[in-house]
């Protein structure tokens, strides 16, 4: 420590002069706030880097399109269509219109049975993470649940439910219910404790406490969650829609192979899940980054 | 609101265990209203665990902390917490954290308290950035700022600079102690910082390894702003050193 640096006063009065100099008294320096306000967790991509960024998926794609493409008519077209006659069919599934109905079916039912594992889920994970009895009390019975694949309950959702859309919005709603009441316990649990305590010093209890500060610290981790759950809810309906229904993209499948081995359409309903699933995953990864952003 | 002997905050016999080992052992001391008190002790010794007591947040397993003649049991909005670590929300403003403690006001009284607690810490500017996109001091700033718009009368603060660098550290306490001179809230100020602890306090409490007791008070009869050449400073500095077993330069 130099001589000078002692001799700083540790008291009086915070002269204009000293808060000039100091970093840390931008005081009143509407600018300086402008430039902290780049609110992304991850660097900023102008929009000529992103086009650019397109690029090598663009070509990893059209590289392996071409594979399939000259793999498909190696084997003489028997045990895959090509790439081609998989647009076609996607074509004709537009053309018949279908294809628009199908996609809704399947979005309908996950829409339902999702909504309904959030509104159940949630409060429910809040409140296991809130209670440590509850925890213990229910979490042996949750674990031995979730490795329970949500399609071995298809059985029984049909003697329950029928041949309805009541049957896959039921498996559904098994099948995201659990990770999120998890996902939202884990949150709570994640939350650190200086927030609470902070939040008690002020007043906050009961449902305040809870809107205030519980639900907006444990928010980033839900929504990974919930991004997770609905990743396997888009799975289940598939599958659900393979057995307990006649519409959306499950059935789509194995109706076009029962009924005339129509390959083209099979691939088609599978390429139309993967792209909607990405879809679906990509909006709940834009609230989850949103809800990041301040953190 | 003082106790028979004048004391404003008394702790008598306060003892904290985690099984097994004790953390506080018959801790006693008292604070005066208005007063700086610092409590300097060795890493691990139980510092926090004693604020937290102090504050209400945990219970002690014997003793009593009385403030005001009132026994401590539970946190209050009259006493507020400073955290070692970062405790402003991230999801809300600078603006918002400050008027966090103030949801019963009325929207105009509580827009006022929010503007001087900003402008008292020299955040002004920053009133719509979020905790994430300020620097460590501004955001120790920010949390120092909630406290005071609470008006709360005592000010329990754990190294609440610890984790800043020495420059934003020095500027931290000469604005606490602007603040303090202003509006002479009774304030217990940890820290493991020695020279911090003289430059700051009006008394000195020096705590032992863990289970903690009070090894010593120092009293700290010095004037304000502090020289840190002044032989009584450097005396006080040493006599806190030596008690705490480090051996003198
Ligand atoms: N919840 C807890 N359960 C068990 N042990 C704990 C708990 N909290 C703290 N301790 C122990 O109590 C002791 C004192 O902790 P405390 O945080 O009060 O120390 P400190 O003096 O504030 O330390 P530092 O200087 O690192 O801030 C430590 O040994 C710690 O391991
Ligand atoms: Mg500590």
């Amino acid at each position: 420590m130099t001589p000078a640096a002692r001799r700083l006063p540790v008291s009086g009065d915070a002269t204009a002069s000293q808060r000039a100099i100091d970093p840390e008294l931008a005081g009143g320096r509407p600018e300086a706030a402008a430039t902290v306000a780049a609110p992304s967790r991850r660097e900023e991509v102008p929009g000529r880097r992103a086009l650019l960024g397109l690029g090598p998926p663009l070509a990893v794609g059209a590289g392996l399109a071409l594979t399939w493409h000259v793999a498909a008519r190696a084997s003489g077209g028997d045990l895959v269509p090509t790439p081609g006659e998989v647009a076609l069919a996607i074509g004709e599934l537009a053309g018949k219109g279908v294809l628009l109905d199908y996609v809704v079916a399947s979005l309908f039912r996950v829409s339902w049975g999702f909504g309904l594992a959030v509104l159940l889920g949630v409060p429910l994970g809040l409140a296991l993470g809130w209670y440590p009895a509850a925890f213990r009390a229910l979490n042996p019975v949750l674990q031995l649940l979730r490795p329970i694949s949500p399609i071995a309950w298809i059985p029984l959702a049909i003697l329950w439910f029928g041949v309805s859309d009541l049957a896959p919005i039921f498996l559904i709603f098994l099948a995201s219910v659990l990770p999120i009441a998890m996902a939202a316990a884990a949150a709570v649990h994640g939350i650190p404790v200086v927030y609470l305590r902070a939040a008690r010093n002020f007043g906050l209890k009961g449902p305040l406490l809870v809107t205030k500060v519980i639900l907006p610290a444990a928010l980033p981790q839900l929504l990974t969650g919930l991004r997770l759950a609905l990743g396997v809810a888009w799975m289940v309906v598939v599958a659900a829609e393979m057995i307990a229904v006649t519409s959306g993209l499950g059935y789509l499948i194995v109706d076009a192979r029962n009924a005339g081995k129509r390959y083209d359409l099979v691939v088609a309903g599978m390429l139309l899940i993967g792209v909607i699933g990405l879809l679906l995953d990509q909006g709940l990864r834009r609230l989850e980054r949103s809800g990041h952003v301040q953190r | 609101m003082c106790s028979a002997d004048g004391a404003f905050i008394s702790v008598r016999n306060l003892s904290v265990d985690f099984q097994p080992v004790g953390v506080l052992d018959r801790v006693s001391f008292d604070v005066a209203q208005g007063e700086l008190v610092c409590v300097v002790g060795p890493s691990g010794c139980g510092k926090s665990t004693l604020l937290n007591v102090l504050a209400g947040f945990q219970a002690p397993t014997a003793g009593s902390v009385r403030i005001g003649g009132a026994e401590v049991d539970g946190p209050d909005k009259s006493r507020i917490a400073v955290f070692q670590e970062s405790a402003v929300f991230p999801w809300l403003t600078v603006e918002e954290n400050v008027g966090f403690g103030l949801l019963g006001l009325s929207r105009g009284e509580r827009r006022r308290r929010v503007a001087a607690g900003i402008e008292r810490v020299g955040l002004g500017g920053f009133e719509h950035a979020y905790p994430p996109q300020l620097s460590g001091g501004m955001k120790q700033r920010a949390e120092v700022a909630r406290a005071l718009a609470t008006q709360a009368r005592v000010l329990f603060m754990d190294e609440p600079f610890g984790a800043l660098d020495f420059l934003t550290r020095l500027k931290l306490r000469a604005d606490l102690l602007d603040i303090w001179r202003a509006e002479r809230q009774t304030i217990v100020f940890i820290t493991h910082d020695v020279e911090e602890a003289v430059q700051l306090a009006d008394r000195v409490l020096v705590l032992s390894r863990r289970p903690a007791a009070v090894v010593a008070e120092v009293r700290i009869d010095l004037g304000r702003p502090r020289d840190l050449d002044a032989p009584a400073y450097l005396r006080a500095r040493d006599r806190i050193l030596e008690l705490l077993g480090v051996t003198r330069a």
